[in-house]
């Protein structure tokens, strides 16, 4: 498989972004106004410890919460070619995807590694939403492709957490493929009772509702996030009516039977670590 | 006749053959001269003007080719859970001699159809129908064919509640895995997710003035130009006609439309369709259950931004 060439050999554990900003520098929560020093957001897994509400996680503070001993190997994904549409709006696709690069310090929107958890392997997919929304372009389900494959050779559980605006426009109807592509990848795992968790995070919509993250074998969400295929504004605009408050909001599809929890980031790991131990 | 705004011409030529008492030679000069305006309007369209066409209201949609292609239809209905969702028509017919499961995206044709179809745009209820039905086929051995002609899935707080995205996703998955043969066409208006989630096919054929993308234009240009009325630039840059996508290995094979377009030659659209259909269906029917679901997903799976290397199952 020529694919497995391009992984690279196990690297680093705590790869990522060094800590920048000072602990004493304080921010306020954009959804109840409390005043939050940086230090206590950190701890707290970037939760308002105030009113629970739970902002974007870096990607490699995600692995590090929920690893064992905040431990794992990043996957190189493989490249493809860029910018097949050679597409510009009022600004350049290349130059967006340089400003993301720049911006997130990550090639493209997913990151893909591996670990255990509770001692289970475990291979994890994560989004980030600063990466041109999280959408998913052909670099991002052949990342989704291959995180699929890795769980099926290492026999290890996939666990995806998407954060994303859905397909990437910007590489027109090849992102609407990937919604196909990345459905027969985690299809097959099915096959192989290979158990697929996905963690929706706010926001999961559009495309990669409809796709992958909606077909896992258990599907949990963190309180608050968006969910949902089309957008809200979208959605006022026919119907002409103010939409329902808690609407699109994780406990929203709990409540109408579409997922199976939803965790608190503080509980994430150990219902992880429950869930996984009722498998093989 | 609904006529665009590039069709002026073609207009003031009609009118002229409709009038009364025209003697012959009248007649014949008209249609020459409507011929050559055609001709002209036609031989090189704009993605805007294919637009334009693919979402034309006489266009031929879903049931004027089930009337045509498939005379014996006996319409099957609901997801045998909530609704049955007009959106999304379906049910068995003998298409050519063979028993048949067709499915299609139907737009309606008057304020009263367009109403009870939802124009086109279909609710989970019309997927899971779609998805209920696709396993009926699979468990008899009858192909499915699909006609996809929709701006999109219907954006509504109900859709969003009964699970618009698990269905399209398990409408996608169900296509996937599929034992029998899949003919996906697209014979208008192709838009995003809602278009995708019935075209996973053996083959895909798509008619020359068709459009199929991964969100409308008029979205593309409200998030990236921040209105929508920057469309026209848009339909340029998503690359959304049968031509680019062929180059894309999207779609299998482009079936050419009489010049002057579907909505002004239905008839002689519809049996084109009818015949490509046909083709691909003998093509696949050869094909062994295993195959067939080998080839769909290795299709699909080939599709890469490196198309410039063209894969071939």
């Amino acid at each position: 498989m020529s694919w497995i060439s391009n992984l690279s050999r196990p690297t680093v554990k705590k790869v990522g972004l060094s800590k920048d900003i000072p602990d004493n520098f304080w921010d306020r929560c954009s959804k109840c106004g409390a005043m939050l020093f940086h230090s206590e957001m950190t701890k707290s897994h970037f939760v308002c410890p105030h009113c629970e509400y739970h902002f974007r996680l870096p990607t490699h503070e995600r692995f590090e919460l929920l690893f064992d001993n905040s431990q794992y190997n990043l996957i190189q994904l493989p490249k493809v070619s860029e910018d097949p549409l050679h597409f510009h709006d009022v600004k350049k696709y290349t130059d967006r995807l340089k400003e993301a690069r720049k911006k997130t310090k990550q090639e493209e929107a997913i990151s893909v590694a591996h670990g255990t958890i509770g001692g289970k392997r475990v291979v994890m997919a994560v989004f980030n939403f600063d990466f041109m929304g999280g959408s998913m372009g052909t670099a991002v389900g052949q990342g989704i492709i291959t995180a699929a494959k890795l769980a099926e050779i290492q026999k290890a559980s996939l666990i995806l957490l998407p954060a994303s605006g859905g397909a990437r426009m910007q590489e027109g109807i090849l992102s609407l493929m990937q919604m196909v592509r990345t459905t027969i990848a985690v299809q097959e795992l099915k096959k192989k009772k290979i158990p697929y968790i996905t963690v929706l995070t706010n926001p999961t919509t559009g495309g990669v509702t409809a796709s992958f993250a909606m077909l896992s074998d258990i599907t949990l969400a963190e309180p608050g996030a968006i969910i949902g295929f089309a957008g809200s504004r979208v959605i006022e605009q026919t119907i002409h009516e103010t939409l329902p408050p808690d609407f699109q909001k994780s406990e929203y599809l709990l409540n109408h039977g579409m997922i199976d929890q939803v965790v608190h980031r503080k509980d994430l790991r150990e219902k992880l670590i429950q869930l996984l131990a009722f498998f093989n | 006749m609904h006529y665009l705004d590039f069709e002026e011409n073609i207009r003031l030529v009609d009118e002229k053959l409709a009038a009364p008492n025209l003697s012959e030679s009248e007649i014949k000069r008209l249609n020459s001269k409507l011929a050559h305006l055609i001709e002209r309007a036609y031989h090189r369209l704009t993605p805007w003007q294919k637009t334009q066409i693919a979402r034309h209201e006489d266009r031929p949609h879903t049931l004027d080719y089930i009337h045509d292609l498939m005379p014996d239809f006996f319409e099957l209905s609901g997801d045998k859970n909530f609704a049955d969702d007009k959106a999304i028509i379906a049910g068995l017919a003998h298409f050519r001699g063979q028993t048949v499961m067709v499915i299609g995206h139907e737009k309606g044709n008057s304020t009263e159809t367009r109403l009870k179809h939802n124009f086109g745009m279909a609710r989970p209820e019309g997927y899971r129908k779609a998805i209920r039905l696709m396993k009926l086929a699979e468990q008899f051995g009858f192909p499915v064919i699909t006609f996809i002609d929709t701006a999109g899935a219907f954006p509504g707080v109900d859709a969003e509640a009964r699970g618009q995205g698990q269905a399209i996703a398990s409408c996608i998955a169900t296509q996937v895995e599929l034992r029998v043969p899949i003919i996906a066409t697209i014979i208008g208006e192709g838009g995003s997710g809602g278009a995708l989630a019935l075209a996973i096919g053996n083959k895909v054929l798509m008619l020359e003035n068709a459009i199929y993308s991964v969100i409308s234009p008029e979205g593309c240009a409200s998030i990236l130009w921040k209105d929508f009325k920057y469309a026209k630039q848009a339909t340029r840059v998503l690359k959304m006609t049968a031509k680019d996508l062929l180059k894309f290995n999207i779609i299998d094979d482009i079936i050419p439309e009489p010049l002057g377009g579907a909505h002004r030659f239905k008839s002689e659209t519809i049996q084109r369709v009818g015949d490509a259909i046909q083709k691909s269906l003998d093509e696949v029917n050869k094909l062994s259950k295993e195959t067939l679901v080998i080839q769909r997903q290795t299709k699909f799976l080939n599709i890469t931004s490196d198309f410039h290397h063209k894969k071939k199952f």
